[in-house]
């Protein structure tokens, strides 16, 4: 469960990114966090990747306390989640099966587990067949595909997805949006931030709507307000 | 454990192979410097061990007046004995002196030394050999023995001492000073070059950070290529200088055997095999130091958790 408690951030700059925030997830949830350039979605994200510190408020991610978090545990913490990017982060110089055992390399993997846990995953993408392509001979929708495979390697509690569409075309876009959807069904709690309204409203999920660093909505699937 | 090691030594191979002429820039002035190190390095040790066998072999000789009896040279020589930088006195007296000349002199031709049977040609030659344990200060000795009422002559090899401590002191500040100053060219260029593989890996590093990688982890790549370019660039010196020492070392004993036959024996080349096995170690002690302390601390830079 995530657990987020009267969260505020603001920069040195002075810039307020968060006002006083609540939101809790529950586990095997999926939430959409939608809102506007600077309304405070990615400091959000930040906070929970434990990349930033929030300014007042408490932060529980699976009863870890990340404000009481010692900078030791930091790695270990970000080994339970996975982390999407927009424009996907690949390795240039490196295949399929190499990006996405690298996520599995920097954390002291065996070498014989990377090489079975791999194509599972590449299956469950559906790159199989394109494990040796290098990023630059796939296309977005792939990329990102191998980007969500790198995310999920170590099976993470957590799947944090900053805008995955937002270099996609519809059909890609549509189908990455499926694939976090069987991920979240196989029980990993799922949130994307996005401004893609056609995507969110396709999904029918949870929505968190964010607007100059407040929360101003929470609609449930079934589209009640939550709690 | 052990793909660990393997992927970082393969992330510090890559990374040097990126950056190749940095690389080879870094290698170039540690192997620079080690080079001028290991050549003072064998100077000094062939220096050290000639003022060692100088210290040693060459000793300073004291006659006395010939009017003094062997009890009163033997009471000065205990007085003498009492100096705290003498490590050993040897006293020769008259007879056995003309008994050493005899032998080094008529060798088995005895009848020739049988003219002086009872009349010793040496008598008043009685004298002390003394033994320093710093030669250095042996021209301090020299004073304080002249000034020995009863001594009638010393006798030293000035040359030698002069020559080994005026020698020892140039080549040590010399050699501090080139290495000082290659030293931090070395570090500088080894510092510039993990900047530049870090530049190269932000992003890489930036994902090993999110996915969890340890600062172990992100460092370790850089710090097998630090280890690598100081490793690197100690053993090409290495190699080039057991050559060259054996060259020198068979120039020296071809040309200058007389410096090395002399009867002190104090002009002696150590063999390679003597002086090499510390000097490699020393080295490739400090090329792969340099290399992974300042690979450690400069990538130390760029980690944020």
């Amino acid at each position: 469960m995530i657990e987020i408690s009267n969260v505020s951030k603001t920069y040195e700059t002075g810039n307020k990114a968060l006002r006083n925030v609540n939101i809790t997830i529950k586990d095997g949830e999926f939430v959409f966090i939608v809102g506007k350039s600077g309304s405070g979605k990615s400091t959000l994200l930040k906070i929970l990747l434990k990349e930033t510190e929030p300014t007042y408020g408490r932060v529980v991610v699976n009863d870890m306390n990340l404000q009481r978090m010692p900078r030791r545990y930091v790695p270990k913490y970000r080994r339970r989640l996975g982390f999407v990017f927009q424009d996907f982060r690949l390795l240039k110089d490196r295949t399929v099966f190499e990006n996405v055992a690298f996520a599995q390399r920097v954390v002291g993997t065996p070498a014989r587990k990377i090489r079975e846990s791999v194509p599972a995953m590449l299956q469950l993408v559906g790159l199989s067949s394109k494990y040796k392509f290098y990023p630059s001979q796939l296309s977005g929708g792939e990329q990102q595909r191998v980007a969500i495979a790198r995310a999920l390697i170590n099976r993470p509690e957590v799947l944090l997805a900053d805008e995955p569409t937002g270099n996609l075309d519809s059909q890609n876009a549509g189908e990455i949006m499926k694939l976090l959807e069987e991920i979240n069904e196989k029980g990993t709690t799922v949130i994307v931030v996005t401004h893609s309204r056609e995507i969110v409203e396709r999904m029918k999920k949870r929505v968190i709507t964010m607007e100059k660093g407040m929360v101003v909505s929470d609609v449930k699937e079934s589209g009640d307000t939550h709690d | 454990m052990i793909s660990t090691f393997l992927y970082c030594l393969k992330q510090g191979v890559i990374n040097i192979c990126r950056n190749i002429l940095f690389s080879l820039a870094s290698v170039a002035t540690i192997s620079a410097c080690i080079f001028l190190f290991c050549l003072f390095f064998s100077l000094i040790a062939n220096i050290q061990n000639m003022t060692y066998s100088a210290e040693t072999k060459v000793g300073i000789t004291i006659f006395f007046n010939e009017d003094l009896s062997e009890e009163e040279i033997l009471a000065i020589g205990e007085e003498i004995s009492r100096q705290p930088n003498i490590r050993e006195m040897k006293y020769i007296s008259a007879d056995q002196a003309w008994e050493s000349f005899q032998k080094e002199y008529f060798g088995d031709m005895e009848d020739l030394a049988a003219g002086f049977a009872d009349d010793n040609p040496l008598a008043g030659s009685a004298s002390y050999e003394i033994f320093l344990n710093d030669i250095s200060k042996q021209g301090d000795m020299v004073t304080y023995l002249n000034g020995v009422t009863g001594v009638r002559r010393v006798v030293y090899s000035n040359t030698v001492v002069a020559g080994f401590s005026s020698l020892n002191r140039i080549v040590g500040g010399l050699s501090a000073l080139i290495i000082g100053i290659l030293l931090a060219v070395a570090i500088f260029l080894i510092s510039n070059t993990i900047h530049v593989a870090a530049a190269f890996r932000k992003q890489e590093n930036q994902i090993m950070r999110l996915i969890g990688a340890t600062n172990f982890m992100i460092r370790a790549p850089f710090v097998v290529e630090g280890l690598i370019l100081g490793l690197l660039g100690a053993a090409i010196p290495l190699a080039g200088m057991y050559a060259l020492y054996i060259r020198a070392a068979q120039y020296f004993s071809d040309n200058f055997a007389f410096l090395a036959g002399d009867s002190s024996g104090v002009f002696e080349i150590l063999p390679v095999e003597t002086v090499f096995p510390s000097m490699a170690a020393v080295s490739l002690a400090l090329g792969g130091g340099i290399g992974f302390f300042v690979s450690f601390f400069t990538i130390r830079k760029h980690l944020k958790v």
